[in-house]
């Protein structure tokens, strides 16, 4: 399987705003700590190490910093 | 250290001042010991030459995973570790007050050894002397390597004893003088790797009475007695326990180490009303690192001389054994001339696969134990929130990927599957265990394998088995000269049918599964096992 990048998501605009509104009234901590939750419960929904590779190579794509490990070679 | 630590004898000089030995061996450890033992129940005279004149001071590695125990059973000591020492499967992880899940580590019946025995190194390494002693190991101590100069046939040594120096000439040296080997050091060789900012207390507690904790391994994050930072208990035989306090990177390693300081740390976590000594407190910062190459001419690199790893997982110990186990009947047979010098090449190549997959999980373990930046703890914290009610984020959670034995899966003593083989052990896997009827008594499969090459055969009592290998002959239903495998667990384990054969080395490790053998098969499996060398006698 490989990472789809489609437009999936019937009510984009829907989502966005679940998203905002999820982190309201969080402080930068606890929002990191939802972030995490979040990325760790997706990435099991995925259930697929090659995908979330590909999900994660493209996320970091154009971000400063270091390449990060196994990420280089899913580019 | 043991209420009264074994001292023994300083060995004098050779009276000539110069000495040669096939074989010596440096560092009377835990991993040289053994390696000694099994070499010289192969038949091989060993030298060993240790600094010191006793045991390990403090319990060190104490937990002896199923394998190891195996590995001990088959040099004659299985039975007494596994009487002394705590036997244990389960362990518990504790975020904050609240337990965030537990593992069974052997959940099935059906092995003579269990999943753990937990005892104190100094007690394994007393009766590694004893047997040594009885097996014929020259054992010198106090014999420290001062220099070394390797040669093409051997290396020669210098030595200082008590009693003035010597020169030693040994046509192979074996190092296991552990995670500061001298010899390593000697040859100038790098032993690179990670160093993890972070330091760890670990002291040995004698609890008499009463104790609130189970035969078990318990880790806490983040617990109530010890704020931000992780425990790690074990219990041990002699009312001990072993407690691992993490201090964080900024801790001062002297003030830490101070027995008030110590004791108010144990008082916290055990409650004010339990009376306790200590023992023992040690403080350590961990490393992940191995050599390049174990083999560097007639020098071999086993144990913590050879790679190092964090303390999460136990896999420093184990993994040392397994060095010995699997080195031992490969230098025996290079000495004795049954395989050309190219099989310690498989040494080399079975081991840094072996170290590498130690490291990789001691480093994920010390990762997630010690989170590198704010981002990694909330990351890590995320997933200890999702654990306590979620199964996948459970398998998240690493307080230490616990030993388990190395399958050689790309060993080049391995031959290829022949025939239909579905399911079992794999080529390359330490042969599983299994209960069996011996002349209508209970028994077990592997005290009947290993120490040499051997064919195990599944209903196959006419297979013509070819000299050099020893058939262990397995039946589905009673027959005399076979073991009965009245419960089928052995032909499932190795998923075996019946007429199939399995051929072992002297470590009990597979080297090759024919479903219909045949003896010219066979022998060619039997000589890649042997290093390809063409000497199948």
């Amino acid at each position: 399987m490989s990472l789809d990048t489609t437009p999936r998501l019937a009510d984009a605009d829907a989502a966005f705003a679940l998203l905002m509104e999820a982190h309201r009234g969080l402080d930068p901590a606890a929002s990191r700590a939802l972030d995490a939750r979040l990325v760790l419960i997706l990435a099991n929904h995925v259930g697929d190490l090659a995908v979330l590779r590909q999900a994660l190579a493209l996320a970091r794509n154009g971000l400063a910093g270091e390449d990060g490990p196994g990420l280089s070679a899913a580019r | 250290m043991p209420q009264a630590p074994p001292r023994y004898p300083a060995a004098p000089p050779p009276a000539s001042g110069t000495d040669h030995r096939r074989v010596v061996l440096v560092g009377g450890g835990l991993v040289g010991l053994t390696l000694a033992l099994d070499l010289a129940r192969h038949g091989v005279a060993v030298t060993l030459l240790d600094e010191e004149d006793s045991v390990a001071t403090g319990s060190r590695a104490i937990c002896f995973a199923k394998r190891t125990l195996e590995i001990y059973a088959r040099l004659g000591l299985g039975p007494r570790m596994l009487e002394k020492g705590v036997t244990w499967q389960t362990g518990r992880v504790f975020h904050g007050a609240r337990e965030a899940f537990h593992f069974d580590l052997l959940p099935e019946a059906g092995h003579e050894y269990p999943a753990f025995v937990n005892l104190q190194q100094y007690h394994v390494e007393e009766w590694l002397v004893e047997a040594c002693q009885a097996a014929g190991v020259e054992l010198r101590w106090r014999h420290r390597v001062a220099g070394l100069a390797p040669e093409a046939a051997g290396v020669t040594l210098a030595v200082e004893t008590p009693q003035g120096p010597y020169t030693l000439r040994a046509d192979w040296l074996l190092a296991c003088d552990g995670a500061r080997s001298a010899i390593r050091r000697a040859l100038g060789l790098p032993f690179q790797g990670q160093v993890f900012q972070d330091r760890f207390l670990i002291a040995d507690v004698v609890i008499r009475g009463e104790v609130g904790f189970p035969a078990e391994r318990w880790f806490w994050f983040d617990p109530p007695f010890h704020p931000g930072q992780s425990v790690l208990l074990h219990k041990q035989p002699d009312d001990l326990w072993r407690i691992d306090f993490q201090l964080g990177w900024d801790a001062d390693p002297e003030a830490e180490q101070q027995p008030a300081r110590v004791a108010a740390r144990v008082r916290a976590m055990l409650g004010p009303d339990v009376p306790f000594e200590l023992e023992w407190v040690s403080l350590y910062t961990f490393r992940c690192r191995r050599l390049d190459r174990f083999v560097h001419g007639r020098v071999v690199f086993a144990g913590d001389s050879a790679h190092q790893v964090s303390p999460f997982g136990a896999r420093g110990g184990n993994g040392g054994v397994q060095d010995a186990d699997n080195l031992a009947w490969k230098l025996a047979a290079v000495l004795n001339g049954s395989a050309g010098p190219g099989l310690l090449d498989s040494y080399e190549a079975e081991r840094i696969a072996a170290a590498e997959e130690n490291i990789l999980h001691a480093m994920r373990a010390t990762d997630f134990i010690t989170p590198k930046s704010d981002h990694a703890r909330a990351y890590r914290d995320a997933v200890l929130d999702l654990a306590a009610d979620h199964a996948f984020a459970r398998a998240l959670v690493n307080s230490g990927r616990l030993s388990r034995p190395a399958v050689l899966a790309e060993s080049p003593l391995n031959s290829a599957d022949q025939g239909g083989w579905a399911g079992g052990a794999p080529a390359g896997a330490a042969a599983p265990d299994a209960p069996v009827l011996c002349e209508g008594q209970p028994d077990w499969l592997l005290r009947h394998l290993g120490g040499d090459f051997g064919l195990l055969l599944f209903d196959a009592p006419d297979f013509p088995t070819p000299p050099g290998l020893r058939p262990v002959h397995v039946a589905a239903e009673a027959r005399p000269g076979a073991l009965w495998d009245h419960s089928g667990l052995a032909a499932a384990r190795f998923g075996a049918m019946p007429g199939g054969a399995v051929l072992l080395r002297p470590d009990q490790h597979i080297a090759a599964r024919l479903a219909m053998p045949d003896p010219v098969a066979v022998r060619a499996a039997l000589e890649r096992a042997r290093g390809g060398g063409g000497l199948v006698p």
